[in-house]
């Protein structure tokens, strides 16, 4: 049903998935994130652990939230990198997000105000960057994260060429 | 001192210190006056009195002095390109903005400034109000003045920036009359009482009585009478009796913040401009103008017990009007809480239409599943007394078992009654320009949106949703709460909605296979749960 972008579970939405996917190692930048947590709570319980013999059941704990970590962060992103996806169309931004609470967005060329690119250590140390599309609602703007830094930088500049060519203050 | 030669920067009008110490002053003495009342007849009383004699001419001279500085350090310039305000006491602030992005102009007094005859300015721009911050005010000018810089900003901004006419040349033309959309009928006061803020005002009149007796040093005198009346009066009867205190001074306070707030209400648009102009207040005056071309749709706002009634009031959906939590009075608010008729015709021709959108389409139903989402929700939230009661039962509590039933009885009866009540406040449509959204339990809101008005498109889901076969679908704009959802529709009837509110902005997304076939307007599904697989 949904050839590029893979199946999304429940009743099928009738959208096209966009064309682009993320950068592949926004994969590693998900795993890295959703272990860090993890292993600094698991870190602390075993300090405790080791500290405390009254608290010495915090070493298996801190064992589990290890392996609920590691466990999640092996198997989700392979399937969050198939269900996130973006594409530059001649006229808009099209995105799809959101793995549990999904969510589908498109944003016309001619409604965007400013295009930025945000990049976090982790995202610095993996090349990667975070596209920010803003328009003047003030109801969220539309994030692209985990692209390769110098195709986002790329992407800003086009985008905010494309704009300024379109006449109008994007209300 | 109001208008230096050089560049045209002008000052505030020095009476605003005035205001300041006026002000301060009733500061103070709303303050000192209680804590002299409560000291009376002590030993210390003298002392006190001049301890807090001391204080309030201290403070009234700091703020009189904090605000001459402010003034003399506050210069402004409304140039022909842009409106300039340097400020700030300590801190120097420098706030510009460009006339042509000038959309709302508010002036108000409060009833000092009013006395002095004098009136705050507030420009807005389009941005909205989470990018740049606040509106650039100018407090105060003269009213003459201040009337004729609204005037000015906005007419500008029209005649010489929009259309392109040399200012000067412009023939100076006897003013035309505004047009009169709506003008307060005092009969309307009848509605003032039905909010749901109502019994909230009561308890709060409670509230104010018991701090005057604190300052009076009388608090525990009111407490220990009226718990006496309660004892002698007995439980039922003491309740029933609290019950009509609390609506009666609510009600009375609620009719006495109508008339502050209505009081002098007129809706019109200015003839030249096409801007709408709203001015009401009684104490307090507010002036909101709110240019045609910011205008992106209207709210129909019906509260529970108003809408039994057939009344509702009327909100702007506009960019660029302020609505901070600071400010008192709403300035989206175009209609007061009116009889249906009114809001229609009124809402006709906010919007300049033949009919009101609100009202002119029956709306397209909800799917099933969404009942039952909401049947659910009310449920799941009105049983949380019964579940609470029954769980302090099961910890031994002696004689609950009855009432926990009684209440969950209760609680499922209203749960279903609200969630049905819900899904009937459902719907959605296409009235010509506009997109019309309407949702809420127990009072309900209509959106209507200018279809040209939309940013951008949102469809969400949640993992609930996914199960019952619903999305949400929202559309993002400039003005007002920034985005607005139609909830819980079915995923044919979201196709459906999108493609006849956006058409080429929604179609190219549609998968390859309906894109072919190029999509149906009218076809909605109105079983949506029964989407394709």
């Amino acid at each position: 049903m949904l050839p590029q972008g893979g199946p999304v579970s429940g009743s099928a939405i009738p959208l096209r998935p966009p064309r682009e996917s993320l950068d592949p190692r926004a994969r590693l930048w998900w795993r890295v994130h959703g272990l860090v947590w993890p292993v600094l709570l698991a870190a602390g319980l075993t300090g405790l652990g080791l500290l405390f013999p009254s608290a010495a059941w915090f070493l298996p704990a801190a064992g589990v939230v290890v392996a609920v970590g590691l466990l999640v962060a092996l198997l989700f992103p392979a399937y969050w990198y198939r269900i996130h996806r973006w594409e530059l169309t001649d006229d808009a931004v099209y995105t799809r997000s959101g793995f549990v609470w999904q969510e589908w967005r498109a944003a016309p060329l001619s409604r965007i105000q400013t295009v930025d690119t945000t990049r976090g250590p982790l995202q610095q140390a993996l090349g990667l960057a975070t596209l920010v599309v803003t328009t003047a609602s003030s109801k969220g703007a539309v994030r692209i994260a985990g692209l390769d830094h110098e195709r986002a930088a790329e992407i800003a500049g086009a985008l905010t060429r494309a704009t300024q060519a379109v006449p109008g203050d994007a209300t | 001192m109001t208008t230096g030669p050089d560049d045209g920067w002008r000052r505030l009008d020095p009476r605003t210190v005035l205001a300041a110490a006026v002000l301060a002053l009733g500061g103070c003495l709303a303050a000192g006056v209680p804590v002299l009342l409560g000291q009376r007849g002590r030993d210390t009383f003298p002392f006190t009195v001049g301890l807090v004699g001391t204080g309030v001419v201290l403070l009234v001279v700091a703020a009189t002095i904090v605000e001459y500085v402010r003034l003399a350090r506050t210069r402004f310039r409304v140039g022909p390109e842009r409106v300039e305000l340097h400020t700030g006491v300590l801190v120097r602030a420098r706030q510009g903005l460009t006339r042509d992005r000038v959309r709302t102009v508010e002036v108000s007094a409060d009833p000092v400034l009013r006395v002095l005859g004098l009136a705050t300015v507030r420009i807005g721009t389009g941005q909205h109000a989470s990018t740049t911050g606040r509106p650039l005010e100018l407090r105060a000018l003269r009213r003459p003045e201040a009337e004729a810089l609204r005037h000015d900003l906005l007419e500008r901004t029209r005649v010489g920036v929009l259309s392109g006419t040399p200012v000067g040349n412009a023939p100076e033309a006897p003013i035309p009359r505004d047009a009169t959309l709506a003008v307060l009928d005092p009969g309307w006061i009848r509605f003032a009482p039905l909010s749901a803020v109502t019994p909230a005002l009561g308890v709060a009149a409670f509230g104010s009585l018991l701090q005057g007796s604190d300052w009076l040093g009388l608090q525990q005198t009111v407490l220990d009478d009226t718990a006496a009346l309660a004892l002698a009066l007995g439980a039922v009867i003491s309740l029933v009796v609290g019950l009509v205190v609390v609506a009666v001074a609510g009600t009375v306070a609620s009719l006495a913040v109508f008339v502050e707030s209505w009081w002098g209400y007129r809706l019109t648009r200015e003839s030249r401009t096409g801007a709408l102009h709203v001015r009401r207040g009684l104490f307090t005056r507010r002036s909101t103008t709110l240019e045609e071309d910011r205008l992106r749709g209207v709210t129909v706002v019906e509260s529970a017990v108003a809408r039994l009634v057939g009344a509702a009031r009327v909100d702007a959906v506009a960019t660029g009007l302020s609505h901070g939590k600071r400010q008192r009075s709403d300035p989206r608010a175009l209609l007061p809480v009116a009889p249906a008729a009114v809001v229609d015709r009124v809402v006709a021709e906010v919007l300049q239409e033949p009919a009101a959108p609100t009202t002119q389409v029956d709306l397209l139903a909800h799917p099933r599943t969404a009942r039952t989402r909401r049947v659910r929700r009310a449920s799941a939230v009105c049983l949380v007394p019964a579940v609470v009661t029954a769980a302090l039962a099961l910890a031994g509590a002696d004689g609950l078992w009855f009432t926990a039933a009684v209440l969950a009885v209760l609680g499922l009866g209203a749960g279903v009654g609200l969630g049905r009540l819900a899904y009937r406040n459902l719907g959605h449509g296409v009235v010509g320009r506009y997109v019309v959204t309407r949702h809420g339990v127990p009072g309900r809101r209509t959106v209507a949106l200018r279809r040209d008005g939309i940013l951008t498109w949102t469809l969400t889901r949640t993992p609930f949703q996914r199960r019952a076969g619903l999305v949400t679908l929202w559309f993002t704009t400039a003005a007002g709460d920034g985005a607005y959802g139609v909830y819980d529709l079915g995923v044919e009837q979201a196709m459906a909605l999108a493609a006849e509110t956006l058409g080429e902005q929604f179609t190219p997304y549609l998968d390859d296979a309906r894109t072919a076939a190029a999509p149906e307007r009218s076809s909605v599904a109105q079983k949506g749960g029964s989407a394709v697989a």
